[in-house]
């Protein structure tokens, strides 16, 4: 129960004024930017960052996470209110919390849906709380081969398993590595990819590719659309409340599974979309009534939104122990504690004990604090969608073009985030997954060092990779997932011969 | 609970009209970014190769991890290009329809206008710019209003990251004369 005392020290390093006041900020922020359209988890937490850049790292994290919690929260609002889903993965929630808020049971589906994801993340809050400290200490046994294998598995998981286009994720991927190794290579001192641009010695900022690729081309794409909506919004009296949570036990099944396929999807980069979706999915099929999905049934609600979550949440996992984030926010706050000085992966378990922990608890105390938030603020927050777009919009390029200057001081880097809000506009149309070049974007250098680092180990030999049980175990796992839609077909191939045979 | 319902109606009176003609299809856009890619890692694959991408007796040289992430690019692309000219189907798909493509170019015009008078104006004077700018000329809000908010707005961002974060932004001369 080592784990259990330290997070006791966590919630002492965060019960100050100072502290909980950033934390009511954050989740504010975060409600606001989850319900605006053309924003959301991610963009609104790259868009936030430089805030933070003067703080010390613990208070940082704790408003940052905060704001994408709030984000998360605000983008059940305008799900059912509008049926606008904020996030892809509130589309799933739409489905019922939309009808329940025709049939006038809005405030039914917004506590149902406040009061899932709370569930959600919680379950992955207390699988972080005692598994992380477990594979961070298993991890730093790792050597670079180790590091290697793992970056290679996440990024050939993220080519077997992803939904798109094989070829786009190949690509979206090789080039966020690629970028990445522009500048000044570490190992050697010498320079790369840069043509002699000066601009360019600095490499590419991470930070900066996020905010034009998802804040500036989010505007763009917003633009498309028409903006028009309609919508009740419903304050929560405390009747409700209490008459939807005196029913909860009901469904302990659905929450139950729901969290437990989004705890697998966000350790592994499946993402909270495909939670959402499967999770809804997953509770149409055992219901004994799957006629009445998507007329407004509660647990429409609560199966969605606690899978999503539970994914959410639990993608800070690999993040925190492995220095690998299983999710696009995620990719971004660990861009972010690289700007505050710390080294993520295994090691920070040990040399920054009160910030890890300090993490975890603001995770638990964010929850609960932005659930009593939202459920006594929707009408407020609802209201914000009557702000012309107009309005919006061109704060919202402002503070991504003040959040991209400020990470290097650079000039350059605004028409750089111009820049990537074309390549991120075009992108998503054409169905070019941004995720893996994010991700690859930020452990591009990290996975490069490792290899070669390996490589210098070895003497050049690729052998090492499989040298001993636990690296040949990732890394084969690893080709095998990158070849999963192959091996998948072959297998569904050979029991199609065999099935006629046995019958 | 009815008490404190309220209704919120948003119209969007400038919205794209849905019979508008596509100025291009997704299968053109597909190709174009193909061979662009493929451009980015010939050059790139070129640079790492003059930087050198063998190995030495410490290890990889410095170009090798890149120069092979631009054959699996190039290789990608070209794998993209021979799709986006099988399938037929697809390509036919709208990817950006006049009037949808009038309204993305109303908000990139003036944002590109805002970098430009960044660079010269400073990032306050940019923004204060953008904002009425934008909020009065695409958006037909009152001049005052217009005003007001971005002079809020900027005003508030301001005082939040150059006095209280301490979070230097680009200056001009605007800022020079008030002495920041």
């Amino acid at each position: 129960m080592e784990a259990f005392g330290l997070l006791l020290h966590g919630f002492a390093v965060l019960l100050t004024w100072k502290t909980l006041l950033l934390m009511m900020v954050g989740l504010v922020l975060g409600i606001f930017v989850g319900v605006l359209p053309g924003l959301g988890g991610p963009n609104g937490v790259a868009i936030l960052l430089p805030l933070t850049f003067t703080m010390d790292p613990t208070s940082a994290i704790v408003m940052l996470s905060c704001i994408y919690w709030g984000a998360l929260f605000g983008g059940a609002i305008t799900s059912i209110l509008f049926n606008i889903p904020g996030e892809a993965w509130s589309v799933a929630t739409t489905f019922d919390g939309y009808p329940m808020a025709q049939q006038g049971r809005a405030a039914e589906a917004l506590t149902a849906a406040f009061t899932s994801s709370f569930i959600g993340s919680l379950v992955a809050v207390l699988l972080i709380t005692f598994l992380a400290p477990m594979i961070s200490s298993f991890a730093l046994k790792f050597g670079p081969p180790e590091f290697f294998a793992v970056y290679l598995l996440t990024f050939c998981s993220f080519v077997g398993l992803g939904r798109e286009a094989k070829h786009k994720t190949v690509i979206s991927m090789s080039l966020g590595l690629l970028l990445a190794g522009v500048g000044m290579d570490t190992v050697s001192g010498q320079l790369r990819m840069t043509f002699g641009s000066a601009e360019l010695l600095r490499g590419i900022n991470f930070l900066v590719a996020v905010i034009g690729l998802f804040g500036i081309s989010e505007i763009l794409l917003t633009m498309e659309e028409r903006l028009a909506l309609r919508g009740h919004a419903a304050g929560i009296s405390l009747r409700v409340v209490l008459s939807v949570w005196k029913d909860l036990p009901k469904y302990w099944v659905t929450l139950l599974r729901s969290s437990v396929i989004g705890c697998w999807l966000g350790i592994t980069p499946g993402g909270a979309i495909a939670a959402s979706f499967m999770g809804y999915n997953l509770a149409k099929r055992f219901s004994k009534d799957q006629e009445s999905f998507g007329k407004g049934r509660i647990e429409g609600v609560f199966a969605p939104e606690t899978a999503a979550h539970a994914s959410g949440t639990s993608a800070l996992l690999p993040m925190l122990a492995l220095g690998i984030p299983g999710s696009g926010t995620a990719a971004i706050l660990l861009g972010g504690l690289m700007v505050w000085g710390l080294n993520p992966g295994p090691l920070l378990f040990v040399e920054h004990k009160d910030f890890v922990w300090g993490l975890i608890a603001s995770m638990y105390l964010g929850n609960v604090v932005g659930l009593v938030l939202v459920l006594t603020t929707v009408p407020i927050f609802a209201s914000i969608l009557r702000v012309p777009f107009a309005a919006v919009a061109p704060m919202i390029v402002v503070s991504c073009a003040i959040g991209a200057y400020a990470i290097q001081n650079a000039m350059f880097d605004i028409w750089l985030m111009l820049g990537f809000g074309v390549v991120g506009y075009v992108f998503k149309k054409i169905a070019i997954p941004l995720a893996p070049f994010t991700l690859a974007l930020v452990l591009g250098s990290r996975a490069e060092d490792a290899f070669r680092l390996s490589m210098i180990g070895s003497g050049g030999d690729m052998k090492v990779f499989w040298s001993n049980g636990l690296v040949g175990t990732i890394t084969t796992l690893a080709i095998v997932l990158l070849f999963w839609p192959v091996i998948d077909r072959a297998f569904a191939g050979v029991a199609r011969l065999l099935r006629p045979a046995s019958a | 609970m009815s008490n404190t319902e309220l209704e919120i109606v948003v119209d969007d009176p400038t919205a794209p009209e849905e019979n508008s003609p596509a100025v291009v299809s997704t299968g053109v856009v597909d190709v174009v970014v193909s061979l662009l890619l493929l451009a980015l890692a010939l050059v790139l694959g070129w640079d790492n190769w003059r930087t050198g991408a063998s190995w030495d007796s410490t290890g990889p040289q410095p170009g090798y991890f890149p120069f092979y992430l631009s054959v699996i690019l190039g290789a990608a692309s070209l794998y993209g290009l021979g799709t986006a000219f099988v399938s037929r189907r697809e390509a036919a798909e709208t990817f950006v329809t006049r009037a949808q493509f009038r309204r993305v170019m109303a908000v990139f015009v003036p944002t590109f206008l805002f970098c430009l008078a960044t660079q010269y104006l400073g990032l306050y004077v940019a923004s204060f710019l953008l904002i009425a700018g934008f909020m009065r000329l695409v958006g037909k809000i009152a001049l005052w209003k217009s005003l007001l908010t971005a002079f809020i707005f900027t005003a508030a961002m301001f005082v939040t990251f150059d006095i209280a974060f301490d979070v230097i932004m680009p200056k001009g001369p605007l800022e020079a004369a008030f002495g920041y």
